[in-house]
């Protein structure tokens, strides 16, 4: 196994670059996404309630790979050319924007309505309200289920390998079918994916136990 | 602290993953498998699903057809007798070794070409086929043949040693590697790359389901297919050979190539007829 690292060290390490840069710009961007679709399902206007569930529950019961592959093959043929690990990162982007959106609605709800009724009448407008009093109190709950939405975007990652996204995966494929040697390729791929999600896992864990 | 505490967890990993993939490696089989399949009357092949022609399932009735479908229903017959039957696994560029190598197929007869590589870690039985590394685009595209290719995209099939031939002909072409050849096709329709390259048997079932699409130019490598067998299986691969002798001498085999390729335009079944 090690022997197989030293030969393909360079291609390895190339798709654990491509994976955390993926994860990385997946994770910014769903957070992002997913808090704003969050609001949007919690603020008392029908119309926006609608387009946040809408939108929660179409993408949020699609498979990823069906998204994925929607960029990478249906969207260059109509609309515009987008490459494999762009097509990859939206689709993950997408897909956990709405797990996040739906954790962070839940950590919102979870913050007593009297919260909300004590700031209005102190005077605040319901835009400091949600701001200083609600969503505070609201991301402490959600941290742990964050944390594992982070990881498990982080394994869906390996999507990009069918969309020739070049990450981990896509290279550990590609080893594995020109040294023949599949199981120590698959050994060294996951002990790769765990650096990379392990640090989250105990960095969520640990900052659980100090906020909480 | 915690960040030791990390590192630890990791290096036991490490050890954890050494010491398994040191004990996992044994041969799977010491079995005889001609004496197996003897028995069950049963040969279980690993084939193509995805290829026109050559082994494809046709969606209306689930049943595996092509070329290298009806040789090895030719080639079990021979081997076990009339009542014998063949049975088929679905199997891809990428997957058809590590499934001969556990023991889930028997042999593979799927488009693979006999390489030194390969023969490192299978054996082969004699060549049943003479295809050609060639290349598939748009009709009317500016690639008119592979050193085109160079500064541009290639698509092929992981597993496959096309994608490794064309760097060799195309040194400064970008190589995407997809999962089948179906995936492939696809993702050259939606112009993520500007060519299309394998063998030019797979190519031409392609170019005949895709109106549009030409195999373009001569074919640049010789790739002769050959049926994938575990080493240490010499009884087997010796009665391989022998049925696939015959398929050939009575005249099978060239009915088979006619039925398939005969009216494939821009492919000359005559090239590839076998006579002894």
């Amino acid at each position: 196994m090690i022997k197989l690292f030293v030969d393909n060290w360079s291609q390895f390490l190339t798709g654990f670059g491509w994976t955390l840069l993926s994860s990385v710009l997946a994770l910014f961007f769903s957070l992002i996404l997913g808090s704003f679709f969050a609001i949007l399902e919690v603020i008392p206007n029908k119309f926006a309630r609608i387009v946040g569930n809408v939108y929660v529950e179409i993408f949020r019961n699609i498979p990823l790979l069906v998204i994925t592959m929607f960029f990478y093959l249906v969207i260059p043929m109509y609309v515009v050319k987008i490459n494999g690990f762009a097509a990859g990162t939206i689709g993950l982007t997408i897909y956990t924007s709405a797990f996040i959106a739906e954790t962070v609605r839940a950590g919102i709800n979870s913050v007593d309505v009297g919260q909300m009724e004590a700031s209005r009448s102190n005077g605040m407008t319901y835009v400091q309200a949600m701001r200083y009093i609600v969503l505070p109190q609201a991301f402490k709950y959600v941290i742990p289920p964050l944390g594992n939405q982070f990881v498990n975007l982080v394994k869906n990652s390996s999507v990009l390998a069918f969309v020739a996204g070049f990450d981990l995966m896509y290279q550990g494929n590609s080893i594995a079918s020109t040294t023949f040697e599949t199981v120590n390729t698959y050994f060294v791929v996951a002990i790769f994916y765990l650096i990379i999600t392990l640090p989250i896992s105990y960095y969520m864990q640990h900052l659980e136990r100090k906020i909480v | 602290m915690k960040f030791k505490k990390y590192l630890l967890l990791i290096s036991t990993l490490f050890l954890a993953l050494i010491l398994l993939s040191g004990c996992g490696q044994k041969p799977l089989s010491k079995q005889n498998i001609l004496d197996n399949d003897k028995e069950s009357k049963t040969i279980t092949w690993g084939v193509k699903a995805d290829t026109k022609l050559i082994g494809l399932i046709d969606v209306k009735d689930g049943e595996d057809k092509g070329f290298e479908i009806d040789l090895a229903k030719a080639i079990t017959k021979k081997m076990l007798g009339k009542d014998a039957k063949a049975k088929f696994v679905t199997v891809t560029s990428q997957s058809r070794i590590p499934l001969l190598k556990n023991g889930n197929i028997d042999a593979i007869i799927a488009t693979m070409t006999i390489t030194p590589d390969r023969e490192k870690v299978l054996d082969f039985s004699d060549s049943y086929f003479d295809a050609g590394q060639s290349i598939l685009v748009k009709d009317g595209s500016d690639v008119k043949k592979v050193s085109d290719l160079n500064g541009k995209t290639v698509i092929g099939v992981v597993g496959s040693n096309s994608v490794q031939n064309v760097q060799k002909y195309a040194p400064d072409a970008k190589v995407l590697q997809l999962p089948d050849y179906a995936q492939a096709m696809t993702a050259l329709k939606s112009g993520q790359g500007d060519a299309l390259t394998t063998d030019n048997v797979i190519l031409a079932g392609m170019a005949v389901q895709n109106p549009g699409y030409v195999v373009q130019g001569k074919p640049f490598t010789v790739e002769p297919y050959g049926i994938g067998i575990n080493k240490g299986q010499d009884d087997f691969k010796q009665a391989i050979n022998k049925a696939l002798e015959e398929v050939i001498k009575d005249g099978e085999y060239n009915k088979l190539i006619k039925k398939w390729f005969g009216d494939v335009p821009g492919f000359n079944y005559k090239e590839v007829l076998r006579y002894d």
